[in-house]
């Protein structure tokens, strides 16, 4: 009985998951294991020489005679074959996937370190601190992703802020912008809140009696973090990695803005594959597919650890 | 000095947020001695378990364990644990690391912690519960595997914040019996905080009675039951009726609109007192000129005895007794001198207190009781 309405009012999320997700999804993974190639009448595949000299000897005959503009169909036309082309192609762009990997995982493990005393401080706080902090925490984020960056831009320029600070003490000028750095640091940045909101509200389930009494058992502040409030706030730390990790992991924004092209991320890549230049949708997605199971192993990982407390601390 | 007091307190003060909790208490407490802090909710009960565990730090006062001065000493380093108010059991431990988590932490030996586990399991009644998550135990079975986490450090002081607080009359009973044994049987001093009178009776071999902060009243459940030091007392330890007299001169007492004889002395001529008198001391007779007399005016059967609502004059009296009178008839009141108690008025806690403080001095053996605003 319960079971059916419960089922019932999942209803309409199925609903949105499944167009919004579902497929979604499922067109990426077929842009990924397609390719569009030329063909003649017959279906035959053609090699685009084949096509382009077909095509060439159309338009002169139809020129010959006078054949007009609505009439002049050509025999070569276009059509959707399966490949693995495209994937096999992604291990071109091995080094940048590493490198997003890489920046992406720096910035993770800063953000927890920096976080997770952050978060656990703020739990422990009167009532109304907690607020307040917690209000501080969010203030960047009701700036625009945008703007918060370019800030940072005008922050680290060579003859931005900092380096005219410094240069008051005959310091640098240093080269801050358009490094790999700098790209970290807007990461952590920007992402920051989404590792302290979940930590914070793990943390602050764990009840104050529960710490008090790993004290009177003889544990001193560091053993109460490692054994009591460790373990109880893994489920935060899985979420709290997952959320930094992931946008992270796919962000443009941030290394184009900051990372002035040198720092190509996995996410200008893919930009650049629909939006860009280098137009091509179906490397664009095979892209995205590896970066999606990459991720998707990454959380694998991360929920292993998390099997043990059957809560599940997904938060956002 | 004497050489077994495990525990002082020294005229102890605390305040939060501008509220006065304690209000300078002084409490020796003895080697392998059961002492429950009995008081209404919100009395400082708590607070004063906390600060002897090391959790709360006092405004003023000394905590002294075994003569030495503990104040900057950190919970963990004390050599006291704790029963919590509501468990506080590792959620993410099961039943053996629960207990096992203070030897763990003093880096004992697998063999020496799984001995000793077994034991406390055994001790509290849960062996064979080793694996299973704390969570998913009853009440009654979070509260003994808090007690034997707490047990396996082997403390010389064991503190229980109302342990029993949130089981059922049968529970509570059953457990009331079993820790008053594992006491006796580890010798060790319990520090029990309770609400619940009775269970400080049955258990303790001190009950302090606190009210507002302040002490009320330091001794035997026979002590405190049969010589409360005042109508607080008297009220709170079982059923009183209390009644406003004047103190004509010693053993001499008048109230009810009569004259007494009674056992006390020591107070001003015509000093207000209270007179406490305890339901079960009476008992009913026919009416007649040498008692006083008065109207049933209801009757109440509570298992043991009966609770028979009397009024003379002005007063209602409540009387225990196993035989029933009829509702409207007339009754004679009857007590002996010994079951009169005289207790000096007190409007509140703090006059109180400072007369207890009065009271020390005058008899000189106050030490250096706690100073009184
Ligand atoms: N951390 C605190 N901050 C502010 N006030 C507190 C704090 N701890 C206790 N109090 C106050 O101190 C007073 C005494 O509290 P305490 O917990 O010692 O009472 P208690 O006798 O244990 O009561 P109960 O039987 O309800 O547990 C209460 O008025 C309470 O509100
Ligand atoms: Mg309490």
């Amino acid at each position: 009985m319960n079971n059916l309405r419960s089922r019932l009012a999942a209803t309409p999320y199925l609903a949105w998951m499944i167009i919004f997700m579902v497929v979604p999804l499922a067109l990426i993974v077929v842009f990924a294991f397609t390719t569009t190639v030329p063909c003649d009448a017959e279906g035959n595949i053609l090699t685009d020489e084949e096509a382009y000299l077909i095509q060439e000897e159309e338009t002169l005959i139809w020129e010959e005679q006078g054949t007009p503009e609505e009439e002049r169909v050509s025999a070569v036309s276009e059509k959707t074959i399966f490949t693995v082309q495209n994937i096999l192609e992604v291990n071109k762009y091995m080094p940048t996937m590493l490198s997003s990997i890489w920046m992406a995982l720096v910035a993770t493990v800063i953000c927890l370190l920096i976080g997770y005393p952050l978060a656990y401080m703020i739990s422990r706080m009167h009532f109304v601190s907690q607020k307040m902090m917690l209000m501080l925490v969010m203030l960047p984020m009701w700036m625009n992703f945008l703007l918060r960056t370019y800030a940072w831009m005008t922050l680290l320029e060579r003859n931005g802020l900092i380096n005219r600070f410094l240069g008051l003490f005959g310091v640098g000028p240093f080269n801050m912008i358009n490094t790999q750095g700098a790209v970290i640091l807007g990461m952590i940045y920007n992402y920051l809140p989404f590792m302290i909101l979940p930590l914070y509200s793990v943390m602050t389930k764990i009840e104050n009696t529960t710490i008090e009494a790993a004290q009177d058992l003889g544990a001193n502040r560091l053993t109460v973090m490692w054994r009591v409030v460790v373990p109880l706030s893994v489920p935060g730390i899985n979420s709290g990695i997952t959320a930094v990790f992931i946008p992270s992991v796919s962000t443009f924004i941030i290394s184009r803005m900051l990372g002035g092209g040198t720092n190509m991320l996995i996410g200008d890549l893919i930009d650049l594959q629909f939006l860009g230049n280098a137009y091509n949708p179906n490397l664009g997605s095979a892209i995205s597919l590896v970066l999606m199971v990459f991720i998707l192993l990454c959380m694998s990982i991360t929920n292993a650890f998390d099997m043990e407390d059957k809560e599940g601390g997904m938060l956002l | 000095m004497d050489k077994n007091k495990i525990i002082e307190l020294k005229g102890i003060f605390k305040e939060y947020n501008g509220e006065q909790v304690l209000k300078g208490i002084d409490l020796d407490i003895h080697d392998k001695e059961f002492v429950t802090f009995l008081g209404p909710s919100g009395c400082g009960k708590t607070t004063t378990l906390r600060i002897i565990g090391g959790f709360v730090t006092p405004d003023s006062g000394d905590v002294l364990f075994n003569g030495r001065r503990v104040n900057d000493v950190p919970p963990y380093k004390r050599a006291v644990n704790t029963v919590f108010q509501k468990y506080a059991l590792f959620p993410h431990l099961n039943v053996y690391e629960n207990v096992a988590f203070g030897l763990r932490l003093k880096k004992e030996k697998e063999s020496v912690i799984a001995a000793k586990v077994a034991e406390m399991l055994d001790l509290v009644n849960l062996r064979g519960f080793e694996k299973r998550s704390v969570s998913l135990l009853s009440g009654g079975q979070q509260q003994r595997v808090a007690i034997a986490r707490a047990l396996c450090n082997e403390p010389k002081v064991l503190l229980l914040d109302e342990p029993l607080g949130a089981l059922d009359l049968q529970l509570r009973k059953e457990m009331q019996i079993e820790l008053k044994k594992i006491q006796q049987r580890l010798e060790i001093t319990f520090i029990y905080v309770t609400h619940d009178q009775e269970e400080a009776l049955t258990m303790s071999d001190t009950v302090v009675v606190m009210n507002g902060g302040v002490i009320q009243q330091i001794g035997t459940p026979q002590d405190i039951y049969n010589e409360p030091v005042n109508a607080f007392v008297a009220k709170f330890i079982g059923e009183s009726n209390i009644l406003p007299g004047i103190m004509h001169e010693d053993y001499k007492v008048e109230f009810a609109g009569d004259n007494f004889e009674c056992v006390d002395k020591g107070f001003r001529h015509l000093e207000p007192v209270d007179v406490v008198i305890r339901p079960e001391d009476i008992t009913i007779c026919p009416p007649s000129d040498k008692v006083i007399n008065g109207l049933v005016e209801s009757v109440l059967f509570k298992g043991v005895h009966y609770e028979i609502m009397v009024r003379a004059y002005s007063d209602l009296w409540k009387i225990h007794s196993t035989k029933a009178p009829e509702v409207g008839s007339v009754v004679g009141i009857d007590f002996t001198p010994e079951d009169i108690h005289i207790m000096r008025k007190m409007e509140s806690s703090e006059d109180y207190a400072a007369l207890e403080h009065l009271n020390e001095q005058r008899a000189g053996t106050g030490e250096e009781a706690g100073t009184v605003e």
